[in-house]
């Protein structure tokens, strides 16, 4: 069908409900037998909790029940039992399971009582003796003893095999770069906090509201630690509040709300404070080594990234940190690896583009620092060294527009016009400098299944159970489906986030357009052959001998193309047919084959101009222009928002993300929004956007790649890179805080 | 191996824990064009009889602690996070939250149309209080730039990063404004 929609901008179709606060989050279905639980947060980071004493608590009136390890209810006893969807390698934490403490900040105890402020105010009241145990939370004390991990994290690709001999070629390389990497461990802190409602249905049956990135992870969770048949639990997550990765995985606060809903028979929810939203997953520490070396001509000879990450001791969580500094450019000699060390924190999580802003924060600093070295401008360097295929896999790319986005993008920003030397550039107080990096991110596909549903009145469901976590899902799966029968969007509504509806992968990798766009575009066109086939069989139908290319469905009518006046009305196909209304299920999947032979990437190329005061050490990120190349953009205008929150997150991790752990008491001390920094509206300023025209008929079937993490990816390294430009300093730690700035000496 | 004994959260140990509950205390509120009158418990934030006592649930809870501004309503025209305000303070004043704002016809407020338009939100939970926010940042008449803007309205967070497109929409309300 012709396409009216796809491509255009267009405003959400959840926005009336988001602007008038009718959009229901997880924490706000409610019932009216609905108790509150409070978490009971642990003391210390290590050890054994040696006695709990709940009495106080369970004296206050309108407290229900205090549920501890010693009196939880028995759920599964294998740890496999709750491993969920993208579970890394390891033990699942267990809440409540017994008196071990094994990262500071676990749940303890949920107090539930009748309204939220009796149970806050009862959980202050118990009272909790613990064993303390040596523990250590400090990534560096453990680095001796880092690891490959033994079992390889499904879905997530381990370091390519090392090509050449980076260290022989290193040595003979005429010039040489070579230097540590550091990123502040960071907590996704979305503005919505965790939360569960459980709504008791009665035997034995719940629907759970959980602030989840995938129902269909969260039910498969709840009937396997809880050992209930599917049809008795449903998750429905309409809107999820910002996840950024934390909702990939069930979170405690579920399997507390669960656990005291099926056991009181009642309908309960936990919302956990903004101060827990710092006891679960998070971007990893890790300690990275880059060596480049390069010929005077540029041309990288060796490359070499090694990482040290931390990890729980009970998980072995791995993210693609390293590959991309072994696909990224063209050079014969790589080396890269990636280790864990376990510390007694919790176990690490996806973070938006997990691995991928981190990774390329040391390597395109490197480049930046290479350029220097070698006199060369940082965009000549990389298109020097540029790589038509993924050399880490030889295998080529589905397409790569990266060398149109350096163009675009350099143009947009007025690259020609920058002076290289640092601390060149100055206005009033402060020194100007301009930044650049490479940003890729993996274009995927995973195996989704979609329903269309026409009825009679012309209106057309569509329904998979991903999920909408801000990204815009809701608005371009109806664009497609509108597109894909020739409907205005009105007729439209799409459905997301309910366990019950065709199965979906948890929304996150940036694979959520490709893969729901796809399988609704096929359910969609499968709905609209049978309404061909309906209408063409009908007894004398006017379209007995029309082919389904020279049909059109508008206002109720099956119509020629060429003469309008033949047509079929909708009413009487569906009669024809004997049927109320019209609906198909089908099933989108990569081509096993494509992936075999190619590799999928979007790519983005991000300049970054900076302001500093230097005496105050004060950094402001004034201008960012992220050419983007990722396929085909559905909707410009929510993908533009997308790559602008992606920056607005690198902005963060360049300048203000840091969860600051006190190693003595194993514990992050700024666990709260006034001391966990995040961007805030003063410190943004222009970002712009450029989408970059690429054509790609092999990632999905929609040319769609995917643009979830892209904006992030590269964005604090193009600020580090513009932070020395303008001072000469050279930061190789994030955040770049004031005190670095003012710390940290001029390179020579 | 040391013995502690910890309170269970650290930096609250009630002085003498008591079972007996405050008792409830007579309020007067005009919510959203809508007087009532409610009994609410002293420790009760305007927050929080919003959400549970009245299922307004648009009020968001970011924070619970005056850090975030998602639970930013209009107290008596003005703009202030309402986790940070007991419920029993405010005898008498006039609330309006985000349920508040469009026409009983349905009708958007021009800031909730500007928002629309300017796609300023993703996943909308931060909405409803920048909404609100800067419908109370207009009537205050203070903002006039861009930078004016960002400054005063960076008591409200947006993770999903929507801020550019918060300030135009806010512009665009404020030149329509300016324009009358
Ligand atoms: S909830 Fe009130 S400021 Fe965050
Ligand atoms: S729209 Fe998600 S936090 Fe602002």
């Amino acid at each position: 069908m012709h396409e009216t929609h796809f491509g255009s901008p267009r405003n959400r179709v959840d926005g009336r409900l988001k602007v008038t606060g009718a959009a229901p989050y997880a924490g706000e279905f409610t019932a009216p037998d609905l108790a509150h639980g409070y978490v009971v947060s642990g003391a210390i980071a290590k050890g054994r909790i040696k006695s709990i004493d709940t009495k106080a608590a369970l004296a206050v009136p309108g407290v229900v029940q205090v549920f501890t390890h010693e009196n939880r209810p028995r759920t599964a006893f294998r740890s496999n039992a709750y491993q969920d969807e993208v579970a890394p390698p390891g033990k699942p934490f267990r809440a409540l399971y017994d008196e071990r403490i094994v990262y500071s900040g676990q749940p303890v105890a949920l107090v539930v009582a009748e309204d939220f402020e009796i149970a806050r105010y009862a959980a202050s009241l118990v009272q909790v003796t613990y064993e303390a145990e040596p523990h250590e939370t400090d990534l560096e004390k453990v680095r001796g003893k880092a690891y490959v991990p033994p079992v390889k994290r499904q879905g997530i690709s381990p370091p390519p095999k090392p090509r050449g001999d980076s260290e022989a070629a290193f040595g003979n390389s005429p010039v040489k770069m070579e230097a540590g990497y550091r990123i502040a461990i960071e907590h996704h802190n979305p503005m919505e906090p965790h939360a569960t409602t459980v709504v008791w249905e009665g035997d034995e049956r719940i629907t759970v509201h959980d602030k989840i990135q995938g129902a269909q992870n969260s039910q498969s969770y709840i009937t396997s630690v809880f050992g209930l048949p599917n049809s008795d639990v449903r998750v429905i997550s309409p809107f999820v509040g910002g996840a950024f990765g934390s909702g990939l995985r069930p979170q405690y606060q579920l399997f507390l709300a669960v656990m005291a809903a099926l056991e009181l028979k009642r309908s309960v929810r936990v919302v956990l404070t903004r101060d827990q939203m710092f006891t679960m997953g998070y971007r990893p520490d890790g300690l990275q080594e880059v060596a480049l070396g390069a010929n005077q001509d540029a041309s990288l000879q060796s490359i070499r990234h090694d990482l040290i990450a931390n990890t729980s001791t009970f998980e072995d969580y791995q993210e693609a940190t390293v590959n991309w500094s072994a696909m990224l450019y063209h050079c014969d000699n790589v080396t890269t690896t990636h280790k864990l060390a376990t510390t007694d924190l919790y176990t690490p999580a996806d973070m938006r583009a997990p691995g991928a802003p981190t990774g390329l924060f040391a390597m395109e600093s490197a480049m930046d620092e290479l350029a220097y070295k070698l006199g060369v401008d940082p965009v000549a360097l990389r298109l020097r060294n540029y790589a038509d295929i993924d050399e880490s896999t030889n295998k080529y790319h589905t397409s790569k527009e990266l060398r149109a986005a350096y163009q675009l993008g350099a143009e947009r920003f007025g690259w020609s016009k920058r002076n290289p030397k640092p601390r060149s550039m100055k206005e009033g107080r402060e020194l100007i400098g301009w930044g650049m990096a490479t940003g890729a991110w993996e274009a995927q596909m995973a195996q989704t299944s979609a329903r269309a549903t026409l009825t009679a009145d012309g209106r057309l469901e569509v329904a998979t159970a991903s999920a909408d976590i801000g990204t815009g899902t809701y608005t371009i799966l109806t664009q497609i489906a509108a597109d894909a029968l020739g409907l205005p969007m009105e007729r439209v509504t799409t459905k997301l986030g309910d366990s019950s509806l065709p199965k979906s992968p948890v929304e996150g990798g940036s694979w959520t357009a490709a893969s729901a766009g796809s399988a609704v575009e096929l359910a969609c066109h499968k709905v609209w052959e049978t309404l061909f086939k309906y209408a063409r069989g009908m007894d004398g139908s006017p379209l007995a001998n029309a082919d389904i290319d020279r049909v059109t469905f508008h206002d109720e009518r099956i119509a020629l193309v060429s003469d309008p006046s033949r047509y079929v009305t909708l009413n009487d196909a569906l009669k024809a047919g004997g049927v109320e209304k019209i609906e198909a299920e089908e099933t989108a999947a990569p081509s096993k084959l494509t992936q075999m032979r190619y590799n999928s990437f979007t790519h983005s190329a991000i300049f970054a101009e900076v302001r500093v005061d230097e005496e105050l050490g004060q950094v402001r990120v004034t201008r960012i222009v992220d050419a983007v190349a990722a396929g085909r953009i559905i909707n410009p205008k929510t993908a533009r928002s997308q790559i602008i929150g992606g920056v607005v997150f690198g902005i963060g991790m360049a300048m203000h993300e840091e969860s600051m752990a006190d190693h003595n008491l194993g514990r992050f001390m700024n666990h709260n929004l006034a001391e966990y920094h995040v961007p805030a509206n003063a410190d943004i300023h222009g970002i712009e956007v450029i989408f970059v025209e690429e054509h790609d008929t092999l990632t999905s079937p929609l040319g769609v790649k995917g643009l979830g993490e892209i904006g992030i990816v590269g964005t604090a390294a193009a600020i580090a890179n513009a932070v020395f430009h303008a001072t000469g300093k050279r930061i190789r730690e994030l955040p770049i805080t004031i005190d670095k700035v003012i710390g940290t000496p001029e390179a020579v | 191996m040391a013995d502690l004994d910890l309170p269970a959260r650290q930096g609250f140990t009630p002085d003498a824990p008591s079972a007996a509950l405050p008792g409830e205390i007579p309020l007067t509120l005009t919510i959203n064009g809508e007087r009532r009158e409610l009994h609410v418990r002293p420790w009760t934030t305007l927050l929080d009889l919003l959400r549970e006592d009245l299922h307004l649930y648009g009020t968001k809870k970011g924070c619970d602690h005056g850090q975030c501004g998602a639970c930013t309503v209009l107290v008596d025209g003005q703009r202030i996070n309402s986790c940070l305000a007991l419920a029993v303070s405010k005898d008498g004043c006039e609330v309006t939250t985000v349920e508040g704002l469009a026409a009983p016809d349905g009708a958007l407020h021009p800031m909730q149309e500007a928002f629309i338009e300017h796609d300023a939100f993703q996943c909308g939970y931060c909405t409803p209080g920048q909404i609100c926010s800067a419908v109370g940042l207009v009537q205050e008449g203070h903002a006039r730039t861009p930078d004016e803007i960002r400054e005063q309205m960076s008591g409200n967070i947006c993770r999903c990063g929507a801020y550019t497109n918060i300030v135009d929409a806010i512009e665009d309300v404020l030149a329509k404004e300016t324009a009358k």
